[in-house]
């Protein structure tokens, strides 16, 4: 009898350890012959723990398991049971292109990985030239899913185009947005891809040797990545003949150190050279002199992990999917006080309103929806009038918002958006890395103006509109020039709550 | 330079240094593996690794300084982190940090009397779909209440 029962990070912190044991040990008290295979999550949080039991060759799920769940769920008994997990409708409403494999194999199992369509891309691309590669990922309409949304085959072209006698692939794994885990999530659940897209970009662009900025929060990440470049390196997928290709290409795990401006692409990189995370103007684009100097892909982990399934299935099969100039699938993560939160891969273009209320079903607290902050922190607070919004790059920029890194945090009626706007002035203030002035002053100005209207000085409020317009024009990077958008888009669709009344009256 | 540190620490101290000297910007890894040996960045590593780097030992402070994860003391035997973003504030984080705040009685950053335990915050620990989210040395918990989080203190002996 085969049970899976992830490790995912977001499983272990709902108990799927103690599940695992008690399942073990339930099963040995019983005589049962099963294998507990640890697998990664398939998104669905709110069913974690979700143990799979697999019965006649298909998988059937159980969640939230909890340990005085194994007798049931061992018998086939339980009223945990979801029935076969490929069927639920969370699952069957996905495009999973990138998370295919997710919460299916066993993360550190290359020949799973393989059976599942792993290393086929890179198969593919070790038997094209660099130009070949790059071209590949242009068509594809890969845009970083870090954020920015810049496209990845240009970005690539520029390295690619480069002339040095070494050249780097820089994955930024910094992911510090709060709600997102996406890049979690894939590190934990499927490594290879991740490598297995590193290595791509590296033949494609020239770099023999890559590096991924982990941010320390993860370490369940960081040993699962670790112990992935090991095992690839011993099955000769890294090394000096990546595949037989002839070509070489080999990566390490760097770990970060707590400092959320290093995921801003020119920080990561003085971080990774072991100086203080501080933003570098641009020009020089870290393309033509990043790690040391020298050119440098630096891609956030989603865009990389998503080369392969480009390179399996092909440039124009990805860009089927999508809506404008967002091609292929956006992996939202859905996330804050909502009932159902969870990973859901799509293509481009669903709307704000049905993540919200049809995939997440509303909010935990079952009150109504105030606000939903998409983008992360640098995000801008959406209210439920616009829950039309297509979520797309262009699409949400036109409504005041950033789709970023496709996190979407859901608020209720409860919340206090001045606080909510405040706090991001002082995370901006506590994160600045001082190099330039709107950013390092402007956040602590920004926290003491926000303050004076909450003690009823109705006259800040055009200065706080005026500060946020400097920060955002004068900042070197998004930290400072972003954190207007969710200050400016609490103030602008909650004014009432900018009045200093609810404070004064008390 | 007086130093607390014995022949052995400092000999040690030296092997961390030598062993990251090959990688290419070698001084993060460098400080994680002094501070995972020695729980901090104890001030007796300063010139040596300034040395060996050939950088300053200003440029070393500003290094050091500039991350959250680096201490320049020891931390209590088990480190609380408790996150403070906007996914776990949605669903009452910050009530739940206040509260675990005031009953330790602390600030962020301190540690309880016996030793046992210091509490930080973090900046998201990407455990947003089941917040509030906390970690114990490197054990994530989700969905932390009052008696959960009271439990992990007590097993943490705070």
């Amino acid at each position: 009898m085969k049970i899976w029962v992830p490790i995912d990070s977001a499983a272990k912190a709902l108990g799927a350890d103690a599940v695992t044991r008690a399942l073990a040990a339930e099963a040995e008290a019983q005589g049962m012959d099963v294998e507990i295979i640890r697998n990664g999550t398939r998104g669905m949080i709110w069913l974690e723990p979700l143990v799979e039991v697999e019965i006649d060759g298909v998988r059937h799920g159980y969640g939230p398991a909890e340990p005085g769940d194994a007798v049931g769920i061992l018998s086939g008994d339980s009223a945990k049971a979801l029935g076969p997990v490929e069927d639920l409708d969370w699952m069957k409403r996905q495009t999973r292109l990138t998370f295919a494999r997710v919460g299916v194999i066993d993360p550190l199992s290359l020949a799973e990985y393989e059976a599942h369509g792993g290393l086929a891309g890179l198969r593919r691309a070790a038997a094209m030239s660099g130009q070949q590669i790059v071209d590949e990922v242009k068509e594809s309409g890969l845009r970083g899913r870090g954020g920015a949304g810049f496209p990845t085959g240009i970005k690539w072209q520029t390295v690619h185009d480069a002339e040095a006698a070494q050249k780097y692939i820089v994955c930024n794994a910094d992911e510090g947005d709060s709600g997102t885990f996406a890049d979690r999530m894939i590190m934990e659940g499927d490594p290879f891809t991740l490598i297995e897209g590193m290595a791509i970009a590296g033949l494609g662009v020239g770099a023999t040797k890559g590096y991924v900025y982990l941010r320390s929060e993860y370490p369940d990440a960081i040993r699962v990545m670790r112990r992935a470049v090991e095992i690839a390196r011993h099955a000769r997928v890294l090394g000096a003949d990546v595949l037989g290709s002839g070509r070489a290409f080999d990566m390490e795990i760097r770990v970060g150190a707590g400092a959320y401006v290093c995921g801003e692409e020119t920080s990561l990189l003085n971080s990774l050279e072991g100086k203080r995370g501080v933003v570098r103007a641009k020009p020089p684009l870290p393309a033509l002199e990043g790690f040391l100097g020298r050119p440098t892909v630096v891609n956030n982990v989603i865009s990389l992990a998503t080369v392969p399934v480009i390179f399996e299935k092909g440039a124009q099969a990805y860009a089927d999917f999508g809506l404008g100039r967002s091609r292929g699938t956006v992996t939202l993560q859905i996330a804050g006080n909502v009932a159902r939160g969870g990973l859901f891969e799509t293509a481009f273009g669903i709307s704000l309103g049905e993540v919200v209320n049809e995939l997440g079903d509303g909010t935990a607290t079952g009150r109504p929806v105030k606000a939903v902050q998409v983008g992360g922190p640098l995000g801008a607070y959406l209210p439920v009038s616009k829950f039309d919004a297509p979520l797309g790059y262009e699409e949400l920029d036109a409504e005041g918002g950033l789709l970023g890194h496709a996190g979407l945090v859901v608020f209720d009626d409860s919340a206090d958006m001045l606080k909510m706007a405040r706090f991001a002035m002082e995370f901006c203030a506590v994160e600045s890395c001082g190099k330039c002035t709107p950013c390092r002053i402007g956040a602590v100005r920004g926290v003491e103006t926000i303050d004076r209207i909450a003690a009823g000085d109705a006259g800040a409020v055009p200065l706080l509109s005026d500060l946020c317009e400097t920060m955002k024009e004068g900042s070197l990077c998004a930290l400072g020039g972003f954190t207007p958008f969710p200050v400016m888009s609490a103030l602008t669709h909650f004014p009432d709550e900018f009045t200093g009344q609810k404070e004064a009256a008390e | 330079m007086a130093s607390d540190m014995s022949a052995a620490s400092l000999e040690e101290l030296r092997q961390i240094i030598d062993a990251h000297l090959h990688l290419e910007g070698p001084l993060l890894p460098m400080l994680h593996g002094i501070q995972e040996a020695f729980g901090h960045i104890p001030a007796e590593a300063h010139a040596p690794i300034a040395e060996a780097l050939n950088i300053s030992r200003a440029e070393l402070h500003g290094v050091i300084s500039f991350y959250h994860d680096f201490r320049e003391k020891p931390a209590g035997r088990h480190v609380l982190k408790i996150c403070r973003a906007e996914a776990c504030q949605a669903v009452g984080g910050e009530a739940l940090a206040e509260a675990t705040l005031s009953k330790l009685g602390l600030d962020w950053h301190g540690t309880t009397k016996n030793g046992a335990v210091t509490v930080e915050p973090v900046y998201c620990l990407g455990l947003c779909a089941c917040a509030p989210a906390a970690m114990m040395d490197d054990r994530v918990v989700g969905r932390v209440d009052t008696a959960r989080m009271d439990e992990m203190l007590t097993e943490a002996g705070a």
